[in-house]
């Protein structure tokens, strides 16, 4: 209880307990307010979903109204005395229920006939992995080495640098149509705009983090001779690696920001194509769970990438407590 | 305080006269020629260093003290190759350096071990830097990890050793790549007062092992007096050699020789030098000058 209180003071600390129960109430909390919302119909529901419609004309089965239109159409249907509309409050077709959700979302894993070409949520996603996995990979090849240079030789940033900046503010979109053009409709251009979203960031950030590695370390090693690439290899790279490694997981949420960019362009494809074919519709139970798997996935990485961190670098979490 | 004459501080005992005559027929491994530093900032020019010219001899200890702002830090950074001297030239062992480079180490006032590094891997690291073999800088590490008494902490890691710790392996990764001059910046100003006087006889007992010649800037004053042959005192704006004073306390130094005569009368002569050369910075004041706080509070009762 003491944790619990001293979690809600300014910069207080917490302890294991505290931390524990915040973390299941930090799934908890959301998931209790969609299904109460979902499954208690007097918390919102202000739409019926039609199962009779008895003897109105324009209302069939399935339809979704608003509930003054349809105790409109009730009275309007008993004072004629015809066979009077009937129906259950519901939600807008745009918030399916935690349920309906789950359902979509082990539908996808276990369904095995796709209907039509990347139709199923593993597939579209799959090929989205992949774009991502080449655009970031590109992008590190070319921006980790350049960031790491231009944070330690200032004449290369001072030559790389401002160009680095101005290409960072054109929205990588606007290099859509450029990429297909030039590479073509199918992945490479998509591949190019996630290279283009992530790549100058990434040079600047990295030269950044070079730039904050403590002065003192480099000048005492070379008091003990290191110099050129030795200094590189030896103290710059293992003492920024910490820092790189974190940097290189925060670049990678920003790859995925640009994923939704890239798969509009040229023939669309993959997890944000699916999320529109399904949109479109109105399937919001597949496009919810076709979002918590971005998510999940996006979350799992980082928790995976984030426990692998801490073992390789025990000596940076001890230095920063 | 006892009524009672100080002898002259010029004045050195027998055995400590025989050894500086000793001392001063070595040759010089570290000489500053003329040297010269100015810090050009925007509008005007600030003289750090002006016209520096000393010698130390081969397995000589000497500390460098003045007030702050004198310029010392700037000196053995210069000695050490990281700042550029703007006239003048630097040379060991009668060659002028250019840079820094492993002739000479440095130990720093701010923990610099490599934290990815464990002990006697950071210990390794200059030996690897001069082209050993793993294995053989590793036997060589483990063999100064023993000069420093350190030998059953060579698989710790720098933050999980004491101040006073990390700075003893500072000193081995330093002395490992066999300098000739072993520059100690403020080394041991971080550490508390009696973990500092340790170091202080740890740092004798190396030097007492091994051929290594020492320069240790400091402002602490007991400390330059405790350790030093010779003190070099640099007085302020623009930093000059004000004199060079020979220790006259014989060897090996015991904590209990801060109470001699000799050692009182060097102590009260270096105060007074300091003193004389009146506040340096704007904001410190260091000097015993009187100043009035206004009264803040109500005070019925009185501290002393």
């Amino acid at each position: 209880m003491q944790g619990l209180a001293a979690s809600w003071r300014l910069y207080g600390r917490t302890d294991g307990v505290s931390r524990g129960v915040f973390g299941v109430l930090a799934v908890l909390l959301p998931l209790l307010a969609w299904s109460a919302v979902s499954y208690l119909p007097f918390v919102w529901h202000p739409q019926v979903l039609i199962t009779d419609p008895g003897g109105e004309d324009y209302l069939e089965s399935g339809m979704r109204m608003n509930r003054a239109d349809f105790s409109r159409a009730v009275s309007e249907m008993q004072s004629k005395n015809e066979p009077v509309p009937q129906g259950i409050a519901a939600n807008p077709v745009y918030l399916p229920s935690p349920g309906e959700v789950l359902t979509a979302f082990v539908h996808a894993f276990t369904s095995s006939a796709p209907t039509g070409a990347e139709h199923s949520i593993t597939q579209a996603f799959g090929h989205s992995i992949q774009i991502i996995f080449w655009g970031f990979l590109i992008s590190s090849l070319i921006g980790v080495p350049l960031g790491v240079m231009c944070g330690s030789l200032p004449g290369l940033a001072r030559l790389v640098e401002p160009s680095v900046d101005f290409f960072r503010y054109l929205p990588a979109p606007a290099f859509g149509a450029l990429a297909v053009a030039i590479l073509g409709i199918y992945d490479a251009p998509k591949i190019a705009i996630i290279v283009i979203g992530t790549l100058f960031q990434q040079i600047l950030v990295i030269a950044n983090t070079t730039r904050k590695l403590d002065f003192a370390l480099i000048e005492a090693s070379r008091t003990l001779g290191a110099k050129g690439l030795k200094l590189l290899f030896r103290v710059v790279i293992p003492g920024i690696l910490p820092d790189l490694y974190r940097d290189q997981r925060i670049l990678l949420g920003w790859a995925w920001t640009y994923l939704i960019v890239a798969e509009l362009i040229g023939t669309s494809s993959g997890i944000t194509w699916f999320i529109t074919q399904q949109a479109r519709y109105q399937h919001f139970d597949n496009v919810y769970a076709a979002m918590a798997i971005i998510g999940i996935a996006g979350l799992g990485t980082d928790m995976v990438l984030g426990l692998l961190g801490r073992r390789f670098f025990a000596w940076k979490r001890e230095i920063d407590g | 305080m006892t009524e009672h004459q100080l002898p002259d501080y010029r004045t050195l005992p027998a055995d400590v006269a025989e050894r500086m005559e000793q001392i001063r027929q070595r040759e010089y491994v570290l000489e500053i020629d003329h040297v010269g530093k100015v810090f050009a900032q925007k509008r005007h020019q600030t003289v750090a260093l002006e016209d520096i010219e000393f010698g130390v001899h081969r397995r000589e200890f000497v500390c460098v003290v003045g007030p702050s702002g004198c310029g010392k830090s700037t000196l053995i950074r210069i000695l050490a190759g990281l700042e550029e001297t703007t006239t003048g030239r630097i040379l060991v062992d009668g060659k002028p350096v250019n840079g820094p480079g492993p002739d000479r180490g440095m130990v720093f006032q701010k923990y610099t071990l490599f934290p990815w590094l464990d002990v006697c891997r950071n210990v390794m690291f200059g030996i690897e830097m001069g082209g050993a073999e793993r294995a053989e800088a590793r036997r060589q590490a483990m063999q100064w990890l023993q000069v420093v008494g350190l030998e059953q902490f060579a698989t710790s890691f720098p933050h999980q050793l004491s101040g006073g710790m990390q700075q003893r392996v500072a000193i081995a990764r330093a002395l490992a790549a066999r300098p000739r001059v072993l520059l100690m910046d403020e080394s041991f100003s971080a550490l508390d007062a009696q973990t500092r006087l340790k170091m202080q006889n740890y740092l004798m007992e190396i030097w007492r092992k091994i051929d290594i010649t020492i320069v240790f800037i400091t402002h602490d004053l007991d400390e330059a007096i405790y350790l030093a042959d010779r003190i070099l005192v640099l007085k302020p704006r623009p930093g000059r050699v004000e004199e060079v004073i020979e220790v006259p306390l014989s060897r090996p130094r015991r904590a209990a020789q801060m109470m001699s005569d000799e050692f009182l009368a060097t102590k009260a002569h270096l105060e007074g030098l300091i003193r004389s050369f009146g506040d340096t910075t704007e904001e410190t004041d260091e000097g015993e000058d009187d100043f009035t706080i206004p009264l803040l509070t109500l005070v019925t009762d009185k501290a002393e």
